[in-house]
């Protein structure tokens, strides 16, 4: 049962992140990374870490996505121009692709050490107890200084954002 | 019994229950405006319009399906899929009771039990908004679109109060499954108050409470908060090109997403199918009191009659109402009704309160929505998240 929930979202996620690419209008592009992001949560949720399921549900797929659909809809953006490709790129393209991805796989699985395959539903500690209880005990500092970073980043949209004032 | 076969009748019986809760929670408010604005509503089809429900479906059935030309056709029809399915969804995780027992098979009056059932439901109103905004978007119409737009920003903006206000009594009670959250809300306060989150020590949550209720109309798009399907600037807002049974896919969302974050309200903030006060003092004669009385009233205008068919249409809802009143106290039925009836009354009254407001409110401008959300219910909602997160520190 696991098996093939996994194989199913596994494959879902992949479709829908090559369709992400393929799409021209950038709404479906947009519903299909949403549709990555609804499948990565099920396949955490399958390893048993049903917080971060759930927060990649409500901050990724359900806030994040949500304001990207809007601002294309606001602006109201077309159907992207397909430029005449490079000769390079049409041909040699898909090749040099497959060739990158084996050979990084590859070298992965030569230098880390080998472990043993992720049993489903194995994992413990994936509640929100847990996550809260290592989150403001273990890496209480980490923690804080993402959400710094993420306070600067925020200031820094707005005094772009804002108009010159005199 | 076989795990599976119980939960497919567990899902039959939650099912049907929610779609006739649906139709009718639509008769119930036309008759509930009717009578706030001195009409009668409702009352050609079946006695008192009862069957008024069943008649719209059939007209909703089979009413042609038109597709304009000028629509995006997949997300034209992804939409109101979509949002049917994020709506319905929502209800397996809603515990309507504790443990029963019928005939040696024990089961939860709940359909699954998530250990994470409150963020679910966070995760799924999320989604839900997709449904509106493709709508909006896909029909190639410009009152759709902003229909779309419209529901889209005011979703994802009092998605924040309403997380903050959800957060505080998940605080005090600390747990994010509903059942555990029904359960830790049991007992009483000198053995009459109960331990509801609004009454709850250290920092009873009425705030919490009340900022909830208004996320959850602002969430569900309604008065006064229904800014998505303004008629009288929207046309009917991001349904406008839907006809048939699709737009009766976004008419059943809508009342759907009603009814959960009703039930959500009451499993947070008041204390699900606890009853009002301890069983000693006599709170299992309740609802066949209720019910008897509510049998009395339809004896007296029966014999009183003030259109020639209430002769025979009330006696019979008497009966019925005295055969319900009557099925609290029967062996097996009564441990069923009794957690029901008071689940049922605390959603009823709150989903009364939606109907009352949109009886009452005019609508909000849209500037007055915004500013609402993010320079009052906002703060607001972070210091009672503060107050309440210091005093459950303290004590």
């Amino acid at each position: 049962m696991d098996a093939i929930l996994f194989l199913l979202f596994a494959t879902i996620a992949v479709v829908c992140a090559v369709n992400l690419v393929l799409q021209k209008h950038p709404i479906s592009s947009a519903l299909s990374l949403v549709g990555v992001m609804g499948s990565l949560a099920v396949l955490y949720l399958l390893l048993g870490g049903e917080f971060i399921a759930m927060a990649q549900l409500i901050v990724y797929a359900g806030a994040i996505m949500v304001l990207f659909v809007f601002v294309i809809m606001l602006l109201n953006a077309g159907t992207e121009q397909r430029t005449k490709r490079h000769l390079w790129a049409s041909y040699a393209g898909i090749p040099l692709i497959a060739a990158s991805l084996g050979l990084g796989a590859y070298i992965i699985q030569r230098a880390l050490p080998s472990t043993e395959g992720v049993k489903f539903g194995g994992f413990q500690g994936g509640g929100a107890y847990e996550i809260g209880k290592k989150l403001f005990e273990v890496y209480v500092l980490p923690f804080e200084v993402t959400s710094v970073l993420i306070l600067v980043a925020i200031i820094g949209a707005i005094v772009l954002a804002s108009k010159e004032v005199n | 019994m076989n795990f599976l076969i119980l939960s497919l009748i567990k899902a039959g019986v939650v099912a049907f229950v929610l779609m006739t809760t649906l139709a009718y929670l639509q008769w119930i408010e036309r008759k509930v405006i009717a009578h706030i604005q001195l009409r009668v509503g409702p009352r050609r089809v079946g006695p008192h319009g009862l069957l008024q429900p069943l008649a719209d479906v059939i007209k909703l059935l089979t009413k042609e399906d038109m597709l304009p030309s000028h629509v995006n056709k997949f997300f034209y029809f992804l939409a109101p899929f979509m949002a049917v399915f994020f709506a319905l969804i929502a209800i397996s995780v809603i515990p309507f009771g504790g443990d029963i027992n019928i005939a040696g098979v024990k089961t939860a009056m709940q359909l699954t039990d998530l250990n994470i059932g409150v963020l679910f439901i966070l995760g799924l109103s999320g989604m839900g908004v997709y449904g509106v905004a493709l709508a909006g978007w896909a029909s190639n119409n410009k009152y759709a679109l902003l229909g779309g737009l419209r529901s889209s920003a005011q979703m994802i903006s009092y998605e924040l109060p309403m997380a903050m206000a959800i957060a505080a009594p998940l605080l005090m009670l600390n747990t994010l499954s509903f059942r555990q959250l029904v359960d830790a809300q049991g007992g009483y306060y000198l053995g009459f108050i109960p331990r509801w989150t609004v009454f709850q020590g250290p920092f009873p949550q009425i705030v919490s409470f009340i900022l909830f209720v208004i996320a959850a109309f602002a969430e569900t798009n309604r008065v006064p908060f229904d800014l998505p399907e303004a008629e009288n600037e929207l046309v009917a807002g991001f349904h406008t090109e839907y006809s048939s049974m699709k737009f009766a896919s976004f008419f059943m969302a809508e009342y759907a997403n009603m009814i959960t974050v009703s039930c959500v309200a009451t499993l947070l903030f008041l204390g699900g199918w606890q009853p009002l006060f301890p069983e000693q003092y006599g709170s299992k004669f309740i609802p066949t009191i209720i019910f008897v009385l509510g049998a009395l009233m339809c004896f007296y205008h029966g014999f009183n009659p003030v259109r020639a068919f209430d002769r025979i249409t009330l006696p019979v809802a008497g009966v019925v109402f005295l055969a319900v009143g009557a099925a609290f106290f029967a062996p097996v039925i009564g441990q069923i009704l009794m957690p029901l009836f008071w689940f049922a009354s605390k959603v009823g009254i709150i989903l009364f309160l939606y109907i009352w407001v949109r009886g009452t409110l005019p609508r909000f401008r849209y500037d007055q929505l915004m500013r609402f959300a993010w320079t009052f219910m906002f703060p607001v909602a972070v210091a009672n998240l503060f107050i309440t997160g210091l005093l459950v520190a303290l004590s």
